[in-house]
């Protein structure tokens, strides 16, 4: 499925920071958000993901058809690895987890509590549930973090055998995943002007006080 | 939908879930106030349903800040927001999980604890009964306070200040039924208003809970 | 020419700044004149001599109490359909008025009550409904103070007034049934028989219309300052992203 994104403009703190943003990623693809510090990578990623509203804008499709990674992993410390997993199996109406877990490289640490595990483990048990969740559009905001050099290779492979059954992601990362053919997007261009934004309405100011 | 609530249960009565600690906060209560009032039993007869519903009301608040509060902070009110499951079901299902885990052990050790303070044997059945049809909407009020507060670093003490004064009526028909029902006098119309407020929060408090968890995180 | 126009920070700036030299005049003139009146030129009433004065300020500020509140619905209500911040900043402004509007409500009721009743406070169903009211403001009050994102802010504590509405509508009916209370009937109603007497009615009606005019008159000065205060803050923000 294709992720398209056009004339988005997202907020941060009621403030815009990135207008007229653009872009299509077409199924069996990636694209990686580049940009410096704070120029709103998470906050794009976190709208086209419907956890907060676009000032303006569309995102096709909808966030139902879209699986949300952030930089927290989503981890019950008390409940063992499999029921972490099988929770969110039964949320998302997928059956077996197994599969997830031995993808992920889990299985031996399957019956141990998620609080014994290192935050690199964590982070592999918070990345097996896109597996699980069977949505067509990954989007991942810095998923390898402290995850070791093998384990990130791993992980483009499974990011890979996603996209060629189709799927798409749109991600953030610091560290090159090595994906083939992965696009990149600058967002520096896109940052909201805010004299530009002044000009726009020249009887004073608007609803947002500006 | 089970799935989230066997969850619930299941980290609640694992270890440092806080599983009996409102128990053991109306215990401990219900111990304190003889030493307050004076141990005379008929003046600790007359005020026992008031201090146990009381006592109720503030045994099911103690737990309530971590209702979404523990969620939010390790990304699962997150995940649970872009996941299938409406909002609006996972905060339902969270207030029953509460209610499970506070509301109905209070309801059932109430008539226990009622022995304590010289409360009549007729009243006993009342008592548990009013606890059990108000304690579901304390914990549903009480997750809508928890779900304006989420986002918070300290909003334990704001929850209670913005909680407490939405208890006051689920508290005045719940403590008249086992009041009356102390004195032998007619419960039915309490009874049906304290069920008419439960039934009516647990079937509309959801919608303004999600809406406040969504404004939260974003 | 729509009221929406109004939603306009920049015009209702405007609007309220020419506006506002009126209501400030026209209120202290209605107050003043309500209760001079109230105060020195009507008689004793023969069962409560001159405590009964107090009327002139208890009444007033117990309906402004409400009136506040159901103002604030309103405006709440407005803010979450149609996203207009003037809206939501006019019931952030009103809600310290009914706050205090209802405590002057509990204090004159409480001096009032001491010579007719025989005791400071009373467990009555409008006293106790007025102490809940005074907390449900102090709930929302604290609500706003308690989140830094002024537009997350606006959203909860609308929220938070809409459910707290429908709860202060209950407690109201549950008090009732809970305690039926001595407090005394409508002072004004259109019904002529428990209605007080025509030489009390007049000063009255003119000191409510002087606390409207005066609750008016702070809504807009404090919306005034609430809107400052947001434009500020926009403009420190862009400030420091550019």
């Amino acid at each position: 499925m294709d992720l398209i994104v056009t004339e988005l403009s997202v907020a941060r703190g009621g403030i815009a920071i990135l207008a007229g943003l653009g872009f299509s990623v077409t199924a069996g693809n990636a694209l990686v958000l580049r940009g410096p510090n704070g120029i709103g990578k998470t906050t794009v990623l976190r709208t086209i993901a419907g956890l907060q509203p676009a000032l303006t804008g569309r995102v096709a499709p909808g966030p139902d058809q879209i699986a949300w990674s952030g930089h927290a992993d989503a981890v019950k410390a008390t409940l063992t690895v499999r029921e972490n997993l099988a929770f969110w199996a039964a949320i998302y109406g997928a059956g077996d987890v197994e599969p997830a877990l031995a993808d992920l490289h889990l299985i031996e640490l399957a019956d141990r509590p998620a609080q014994t595990l290192s935050a690199g483990q964590k982070r592999r048990l918070g990345l097996a549930r896109l597996l699980l969740s069977d949505r067509p559009v990954w989007v991942l905001d810095e998923p390898t973090v402290s995850l070791d050099a093998a384990t990130v290779a791993h992980f483009a492979t499974l990011l890979a055998r996603h996209l060629g059954q189709g799927g798409a992601a749109l991600l953030t990362s610091h560290v090159d995943l090595g994906l083939h053919g992965a696009q990149e997007l600058d967002l520096s261009p896109y940052r909201a002007r805010g004299a530009a934004h002044m000009q726009a309405s020249p009887a004073g100011f608007d609803e947002a006080f500006l | 939908m089970i799935a989230l609530l066997l969850r619930d249960l299941r980290l609640a009565t694992r270890a440092g879930g806080g599983f009996g600690l409102s128990l053991t906060f109306f215990l401990i209560l219900v111990t304190l106030v003889p030493f307050g009032v004076g141990p005379e039993g008929g003046r600790l007869a007359t005020i026992a349903p008031g201090i146990l519903w009381v006592g109720a009301l503030l045994a099911s608040l103690l737990s309530l800040d971590r209702l979404f509060a523990l969620d939010h902070e390790d990304g699962t009110l997150e995940q649970l927001a872009t996941a299938p499951l409406p909002l609006e079901a996972v905060v339902a299902m969270k207030a029953i999980a509460h209610w499970l885990t506070t509301g109905l052990p209070l309801a059932l050790i109430a008539p226990l604890l009622g022995v304590l303070l010289h409360l009549p044997g007729a009243a006993m059945p009342w008592l548990a009964l009013s606890l059990a049809l108000g304690t579901p909407a304390l914990s549903m009020i009480g997750a809508f306070g928890a779900g304006l507060t989420v986002g918070l670093k300290r909003g334990g003490l704001l929850l209670s200040l913005l909680v407490l004064p939405l208890y006051v009526p689920t508290l005045i028909f719940g403590a008249e039924v086992a009041r009356r029902g102390a004195e032998g006098a007619a419960t039915g119309t309490p009874m049906a208003f304290l069920g008419a407020i439960t039934l009516g929060t647990l079937a509309l408090l959801p919608y303004a809970t999600a809406a406040a968890i969504r404004v939260n995180l974003r | 020419m729509s009221i929406w126009e109004y939603a306009n920070p920049k015009k209702f700036m405007q609007t309220s700044g020419a506006l506002l030299p009126w209501a400030v005049g026209l209120s202290v003139l209605t107050l003043t004149a309500g209760l001079i009146w109230g105060f020195f030129f009507t008689p004793d009433d023969y069962k409560q001599g001159s405590t009964v004065k107090i009327i002139y300020i208890h009444v007033p500020s117990a309906l402004m109490a409400i009136n506040a509140w159901g103002m604030m619905l309103v405006t709440s209500l407005i803010w979450l359909i149609r996203r207009h911040h003037v809206s939501v900043l006019a019931a952030k402004a009103a809600a310290p008025v009914g706050m205090v509007m209802t405590l002057i409500a509990l204090f004159t009721g409480a001096i009032w009550g001491q010579p007719m009743w025989g005791s400071w406070w009373e467990w009555d169903p409008r006293l106790t409904s007025f102490l809940i009211l005074f907390l449900f403001y102090l709930g929302y009050l604290a609500l706003w103070s308690a989140i830094e994102n002024p537009d997350a802010a606006a959203d909860l504590t609308s929220v938070l007034c809409i459910v707290g509405s429908v709860f202060a509508f209950l407690s109201r009916y549950a008090v009732l049934f809970w305690n039926q209370g001595l407090h005394q009937g409508a002072s004004l109603s259109l019904d002529r028989e428990e209605h007080v007497a025509d030489v009390f009615a007049w000063p009255l009606w003119t000191s409510i219309a002087g606390f409207v005019l005066l609750f008016v008159t702070l809504v807009l000065i404090g919306t005034r300052t609430e809107i400052r205060a947001r434009r500020m803050q926009a403009l420190l923000a862009r400030e420091k992203l550019a």
